[in-house]
């Protein structure tokens, strides 16, 4: 009796150490790979993403996500200066990107990949000029092609960083527009104080 | 005093046709290349001819000049603005911009139209030709919303 006892508490512990460091390892694979929420969803669409899921998770473990991480934060300096109005510091921190998209190291990617970056940050690097030296208006017309290129760049390059696509669906004519944002909560940085909790968010990134 | 008025004078005089013999590149092209914008999207006669009147002097290579820039300083000035206009959006230039290229810069000319912003109001104060009417927006901005969403 006391010998199956010991026997079960021994199989116990086996079965639960097993789990316990089995879930660990698929933890670490997360971290390894893509975002944990990616990676759920790619399981929910199952085998179908099963290629695309390996490339991706090949990208995560040779190329380096943190590369975006000055172009995010810049690019989210300006976003936060347009919610407050703040034209100036709009300004500054265009100024900022407009260098750390000239110094963007593209030769870690694939050949497709490098065209589509450099056109990316051709464009972009106009839009981050100009909002160094525009009015407030100006500045959120620019903003407004920016977030579509950073998006853009992102899908690419990937992120470190949890964001969120917001949308505003009032902006450029009742066409609408993008932006990205550190937080949940919706600030809108097309206009401002005048608008502020308007739009909604399309999904995390 | 009124000698030394008559000494500036000369020697402004002097500056002024001095720098008469200083020489400036000239943005003329004879070819209309294959990558201009006119070329590739082929608009209606009348928003073709607003596009040449009102924007192509600054925004292509090949400037339709008035007399007074072969007078200097205003040609330096002009030359000036033309290679910056040039540098900001190229309509003879268009068909190598890339796709997003493009499309922000149809967005741009939409904007700065719509808003009164383009062509520039120092333009427009000598050519006169080159105000473009509200009937002529509409015409032209219609069609360049078609262009881009075309692209």
């Amino acid at each position: 009796m006391k010998n199956i006892k010991s026997i079960l508490s021994v199989m116990l512990i086996t079965i639960l150490t097993f789990t316990v460091t089995s879930c660990r390892d698929t933890k670490k694979e997360d971290d390894n790979g893509m975002d944990h929420d990616d990676m759920e969803m790619e399981h929910d669409d199952m085998d179908m993403n099963d290629s695309s899921m390996n490339s991706a998770e090949n990208k995560g473990m040779t190329q380096d996500k943190s590369a975006s991480d000055a172009i995010v934060t810049n690019y989210l300096e300006i976003k936060n200066a347009l919610v407050a109005d703040n034209t100036e510091a709009a300004a500054s921190s265009g100024g900022k990107l407009v260098s750390v998209f000239e110094a963007f190291e593209v030769s870690n990617y694939s050949e497709a990949e490098q065209k589509e970056l450099k056109e990316i940050i051709e464009n972009a690097k106009e839009q981050a000029e100009h909002i160094a030296d525009s009015p407030v208006d100006h500045q959120r017309e620019h903003f407004e092609i920016l977030s579509k290129d950073v998006v853009d760049l992102i899908a690419i390059t990937g992120t470190n960083k949890t964001l969120y696509q917001d949308f505003c669906p009032m902006y450029n004519d009742g066409k609408g527009a993008i932006w990205l944002s550190e937080i949940k909560e919706i600030k809108n940085p097309f206009y401002g104080s005048k608008m502020l909790t308007c739009g909604t968010m399309q999904k995390e990134i | 005093m009124i000698k030394i008025l008559k000494v500036i004078a000369t020697i402004a005089l002097t500056a002024l046709i001095g720098i008469q013999f200083i020489p400036t590149s000239r943005n003329q092209s004879d070819v209309v290349p294959v990558t201009d914008f006119i070329n590739n999207y082929n608009p209606p006669k009348e928003v073709a001819s607003i596009l040449r009147t009102s924007c192509y002097d600054c925004h292509s290579n090949n400037t339709n000049y008035p007399w007074y820039n072969k007078i200097q300083p205003v040609a330096w000035y002009l030359e000036d603005h033309v290679s910056h206009g040039k540098e900001e959006f190229n309509f003879s230039e268009f068909g190598d911009y890339s796709d997003r290229r493009k499309k922000s810069k149809l967005k741009s000319l939409l904007r700065q139209v719509e808003q009164d912003e383009m062509p520039l109001d120092p333009y427009t104060l000598i050519h006169s030709d080159a105000k473009i009417s509200e009937s002529e927006k509409e015409l032209l901005l219609g069609w360049v919303n078609k262009v881009l969403e075309s692209i």
